[in-house]
């Protein structure tokens, strides 16, 4: 049985790691307990600054730390996020300040707070966002990794982070995560399989219940959503011949929709997306929302198995 | 070195001149808000800012934070009257790769600290880096310019009370209050009472001045500059369109270009002798 974690305790480990940096500085705006910041507040607290609950004002207060050489890190709710998205748009990302913003209980897998707290299309819209880096990763040891990068690249960012904990992967494996780069967690031939934060598990379950119909498929953790590793990609639409992604976000704008950009405009495969199909959630533990958003692994098989069947 | 009141007028009266030739040439901009903030921003420059136009990164430098940056013309004025950038550098307002966007913007014109252009941001911007400024331990102030029909978004008083709660005395508000905003008078659009009140109820020190009064505004700057364990702000009544008569509190001119007649007109109020 392998550790269980959350990846949003890696982004307050993270945080640690990075406080001996003096230049970096922690915002919060009231969630910190939530987000996991609050391990750099009760260390630090004369270089963290409480927003209240006021998230624009913390998205800028962030940008004017950059601009005056410090390292901003600011976390809220992956919803309340898109609250500052215009202060992210043109106060942040416009200027190329390297403001790190983490969202954190993002995605349906939130569960019982039901569907105002289950963010499904942050990944969408920062993607749209020129100089920002997209980051969702699956466990709390990659997650801290990729936030201590975060540290040394002079370029804004979002990361979100997950509530509920998933089973841990990177333990002994730490030499494999870098921003940009989606990790293959499982080679096969049949299909690739490209999976993001909490579904990168329910992947390669899924791959399990494929291998048993005598299907064998390629796992990958595409932890970075922005820049996308276009070249791992490529890579297994010409060896597999068949791509299914799965995110535990919109059908709209997200991972599913970054891979079908690069397929259709470069290299035509068959492609499935499994995710949120623009609906909302509601109320659920978070195994029941992934059934009722039919995004848990058998979905995935049989989206794999749709695919193949296209080719 | 500091400039005498007449040499500050003086210093005004061109800065005018140069925010109509800019508007007219682009045929396109904003020249209300940049005639009614120009004292003030040039009393600022002048007398005030710790700013190096032979080197605008200077790390210690005061920032400025035009939060209306729309008004970017008057902006543009005094930064080529103050050394920033050239004379020649004003032909390039709204130009394609011009230094002078349309909104004021760190990436391109040097020394201004903010990309502005969305409403409602700068304040919470200087609250940042006035945070900056007390880690550092730096006596840097930070000047942030709002409007007033700006101080209807939300954020601003986000801003407000974080500032406050932070206790950033080195953090300094110049409210330009010519009453006027995009589509019509602030009273018709959104009342907002009580200014002065509304910013004592969120713990700031306030003063009320002219705008247009240079002896007034010294006096201002000098209540800002000796605020330095409170938030301050200053409101400032100013004239929407201040020095030209036709555009003076007057809507139309808040986003308008003056034609030709127009433009000769107000070079001749504004003293300047047409070629």
């Amino acid at each position: 049985m392998s550790r269980m974690a959350a990846t949003r305790d890696g982004y307050g480990q993270a945080l640690l790691d990075l406080a001996a940096n003096e230049k970096v500085v922690v915002l919060e705006a009231d969630l910190g307990k939530s987000t996991k910041s609050l391990h750099f507040r009760k260390e630090y607290p004369h270089r963290t600054v409480s927003c209240g609950i006021g998230e624009q004002n913390m998205l800028l207060t962030a940008a004017g730390l950059a601009a005056s050489g410090y390292v901003p890190f600011a976390s809220t709710f992956a919803i309340f996020t898109e609250r500052a998205f215009e202060q992210m748009r043109n106060g942040v990302a416009r200027p190329n300040l390297a403001v790190h913003l983490c969202g954190s209980h993002g995605g349906t897998h939130t569960g019982t707070d039901g569907s105002s707290a289950q963010s499904i299309e942050d990944l969408a819209i920062f993607r749209t966002l020129p100089n920002v880096i997209v980051l969702h990763p699956c466990d709390d040891v990659s997650t801290r990794l990729l936030t201590n990068q975060l540290a040394d690249i002079n370029q804004p960012s979002y990361t979100r982070t997950a509530r509920n904990k998933t089973p841990v992967l990177y333990d002994g494996r730490e030499d494999e995560i870098e921003i940009g780069k989606g990790v293959v967690l499982q080679n096969g031939d049949d299909v690739a399989i490209i999976a993001c934060g909490v579904m990168v598990s329910e992947a390669l379950k899924a791959a399990e219940q494929l291998a048993d119909q005598g299907i064998s498929a390629t796992v990958v953790d595409m932890h970075t959503i922005k820049p996308l590793d276009e070249d791992l990609i490529g890579r297994l639409a010409e060896k597999c011949g068949a791509i299914v992604t799965a995110e535990d976000h919109s059908i709209i704008g997200g991972l599913g929709s970054a891979v079908a950009e690069y397929l259709s405009s470069n290299l035509p495969k068959p492609l499935e997306r499994v995710g949120v199909k623009d609906r909302f959630g509601e109320s659920g533990q978070a195994d029941e929302m992934l059934e009722l958003m039919e995004i848990s692994s058998p979905f995935i098989a049989e989206a794999a198995i749709r695919a193949i069947n296209r080719k | 070195m500091s400039k005498s009141i007449s040499e500050l007028e003086e210093l005004a009266r061109k800065c005018r001149v140069e925010i109509v030739k800019m508007v007219h040439r682009a045929q396109a901009g904003h020249p209300g808000g940049s005639l009614s903030e120009i004292d003030l921003l040039s009393a600022l420059y002048a007398n005030y800012l710790r700013a190096k136009p032979d080197d605008p990164n200077w790390d210690d430098r005061d920032r400025f934070i035009l939060s209306k940056g729309h008004a970017s013309p008057g902006m543009y004025a005094i930064l080529a009257e103050m050394g920033f950038i050239s004379k020649n550098d004003l032909e390039s307002y709204r130009v394609l790769g011009g230094v002078c966007q349309g909104h004021v913007d760190m990436k391109w014109c040097p020394g201004v600290d903010f990309s502005a252009g969305s409403l409602g941001m700068g304040l919470s911007f200087g609250m940042g880096c006035a945070v900056a400024g007390k880690l550092a331990n730096s006596k840097r102030n930070i000047f942030v310019m709002l409007g007033d029909g700006e101080i209807q978004e939300g954020s601003i008083w986000e801003a407000a009370m974080a500032a406050k709660h932070h206790e950033l005395g080195n953090l300094k508000v110049i409210l330009d209050r010519n009453r006027i905003q995009n589509d019509d008078f602030c009273e018709a659009q959104m009342r907002m009472f009580d200014i002065p009140a509304k910013w004592q109820s969120f713990g700031w020190n306030v003063m009320e001045i002219d705008g247009h009064d240079m002896n007034e505004v010294i006096k201002g700057l000098d209540f800002l500059i000796d605020n330095k364990d409170n938030p301050a702000i200053l409101v400032a009544h100013t004239i929407k369109g201040k020095g030209v008569s036709y555009m003076e509190d007057n809507p139309s001119f808040h986003g308008a270009a003056p034609n030709d007649e127009q433009f000769k007109q107000a070079m001749e109020e504004l003293g300047e002798v047409v070629a």
